[in-house]
């Protein structure tokens, strides 16, 4: 029982991770119909800047631990957030009305490009983010012993995503935001200016991501280049499994397949851990093929 | 209040709008009539700016609006209730109200406007909470009347707001239709329904492949032998 609750609070850690990554396919995906695989480098991207952050200014001695990792994050955020509408303006807009063909490989080589950028920039071997950046005393919890960053990051990435979630289903952005998901042309007849929600979009979803990004090498204590594919295809799965374009289902999905890859890798075998990711991708799409929250509600004539 | 001037519209090399012209003058009910493809949602995208003319001019109370982004255009006063509804299914009855009064600053006059909406269809007010996508196709059409009306429009563009909706239901809107005129909002009627339609309307025009054959007051277009072989069928 107390390493299954260990295995299950390690599983939220990472699966938040995942889910804040997930938020980013699944909102662009939502509005634009399609794919933005340059996101997993943007995630990379956020975990580069805050390394390199880190380099240049002590946040955490200066601010104290919780306050530095909280302006960093921040710090990065933005950055990556004008990165995230640069992206949207050079490599998508142009291409707005072409063909879905034209959108998809200008994704992709924005994908290669940027990664290759990380790596001219960065170098191609693993990058160390230094110790003991947030305490990782054990915490009692239903009488287990837990390590404080792992609830901490859990927090953080539920702290996101509930932000998150007000805002769309609360407020009038939010709210332009979904109806743009549905139906742009709609969207536009209620005077829903649909470029703006595109890049608020592409605001939103890197800067989550970019928060990742940070959060990984706190908690893996390493980074490489490499780092968005692997991340960005779990995300990406995870993603379809809440139900490719569905907010909550992303949030969902990405919790899900953290815990349930965790658990695998715990009581089956770290050698499965990629495998059961699929394999759980697989068996959903086969129950569901529109994803755990992926159903709409049929419009009837 | 508006007019069109040589409307040409083309969707990629195939011309759809070879030149309309069509004026509406405020206060008015007008009616565009016409068969399958004519070209009368063509002509209400192209006022509403979600496609743009290849030529002729579209201006709205001494402002050419063609040029504007279509949000301009529904800050400048005209709202659409597009073909088929295009209620947002997903969001509640209370959303998507909220969504056509996206543009406007003024709440205590959207919550006016709100009222008002809920005392034209009171089962909007009941189903306020549902999903759109779970109402009835005529409810769904008050919903999309109703989010357009939350514009504070002065100018309502409707297209075949009758379609697929039961006789009854047809002729609840059709009264409604003419409450929001009286209210001072100008209305274009849409409509494959001619006889209806032109019951309604003060005048009429009639497009065919794209090009105004025939514009003139509703009672004459009513009584056009034309007219009535080609649009208002026979009996009834
Ligand atoms: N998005 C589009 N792309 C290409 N052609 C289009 C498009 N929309 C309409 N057309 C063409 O333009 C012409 C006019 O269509 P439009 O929808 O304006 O006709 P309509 O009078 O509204 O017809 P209906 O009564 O069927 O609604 C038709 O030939 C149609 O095939
Ligand atoms: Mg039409």
């Amino acid at each position: 029982m107390d390493f299954f609750l260990q295995q299950l609070f390690n599983g939220l850690a990472v699966g938040g991770i995942y889910a804040l990554v997930a938020l980013g396919y699944t909102m662009v995906y939502g509005v634009m119909k399609l794919m933005n695989f340059a996101h997993g480098e943007l995630f990379t991207m956020g975990a580069f800047l805050g390394l390199t952050l880190l380099g240049v200014f002590s946040f955490t001695e200066v601010l104290g631990p919780f306050g530095g990792i909280f302006v960093l994050i921040l710090m990065v955020m933005g950055m990556v957030a004008i990165m995230g509408v640069l992206l949207e303006r050079v490599a998508y807009r142009p291409l707005r009305n072409s063909p879905r063909l034209s959108a998809i490989v200008s994704a992709l080589g924005a994908s290669i490009f940027l990664q290759n950028a990380i790596m001219l920039m960065y170098g191609a071997r693993f990058q160390v983010y230094p110790h003991g950046l947030l305490p990782n005393t054990p915490v009692s919890l239903f009488g287990v012993d837990i390590p404080l960053l792992r609830i901490l990051l859990f927090l953080v990435s539920v702290f996101m995503m509930a932000g998150l979630y007000f805002f769309v289903q609360r407020t009038r952005i939010g709210t332009a935001i979904r109806a743009a998901a549905i139906d742009q042309d709609a969207a536009r007849l209620m005077g829903i200016n649909v470029d703006r929600v595109i890049q608020i979009v592409f605001i939103i979803g890197p800067a989550l991501g970019a928060a990742a990004g940070v959060m990984v090498g706190i908690y893996y204590g390493q980074i490489n280049f490499t780092m968005g594919w692997i991340f960005g295809l779990k995300a990406f799965t995870a993603a379809i499994i809440g139900g490719i374009g569905n907010i909550p289902g992303a949030m969902l999905g990405g919790l899900l397949l953290g815990v349930l890859e965790t658990m695998g890798a715990a009581y089956i075998s770290t050698a499965w851990k990629d495998a059961i990711a699929f394999g759980v991708l697989i068996l959903i799409l086969l129950v569901r093929p529109r994803g755990i929250l992926g159903e709409r509600v049929a419009d009837k004539l | 209040m508006l007019s069109l001037e040589n409307l040409v519209v083309k969707y990629g090399n195939v011309e759809a709008l070879h030149g309309i012209d069509m004026e509406v003058a405020e206060g008015e009910i007008v009616s565009v009539l016409g068969a399958n493809g004519a070209g009368k949602s063509t002509t209400l995208m192209g006022i509403s700016g979600l496609v743009k003319p290849a030529s002729g001019s579209i201006v709205f109370e001494g402002t050419p609006i063609h040029t504007l982004p279509a949000h301009k255009i529904v800050e400048m006063g005209i709202a659409q209730v597009p073909e088929g509804r295009r209620v947002f299914g997903t969001l509640t009855v209370s959303e998507n109200l909220r969504l056509g009064a996206f543009t406007s600053r003024d709440r205590n006059r959207d919550a006016r406007t709100r009222d008002w909406i809920f005392s034209l269809f009171p089962i909007l007010k009941e189903r306020r909470r549902q999903l759109a996508g779970t109402l009835s196709g005529g409810e769904q059409q008050m919903l999309a009347i109703g989010r357009a009306l939350m514009a504070h429009p002065r100018l309502l563009l409707l297209d075949e707001p009758s379609l697929g909706l039961a006789p009854l239901i047809i002729k609840a809107i059709f009264e409604t239709i003419r409450e929001i005129n009286s209210s001072g909002v100008t209305v274009v009627l849409v409509e494959q329904n001619a006889r209806a339609a032109l019951r309604l309307a003060h005048r009429g025009y009639v497009l065919e492949v794209g090009k105004v054959v025939l514009a003139d007051t509703a009672e004459s277009l009513l009584a056009n032998p034309e007219i009535h072989s080609a649009y208002l069928g026979h009996g009834a």
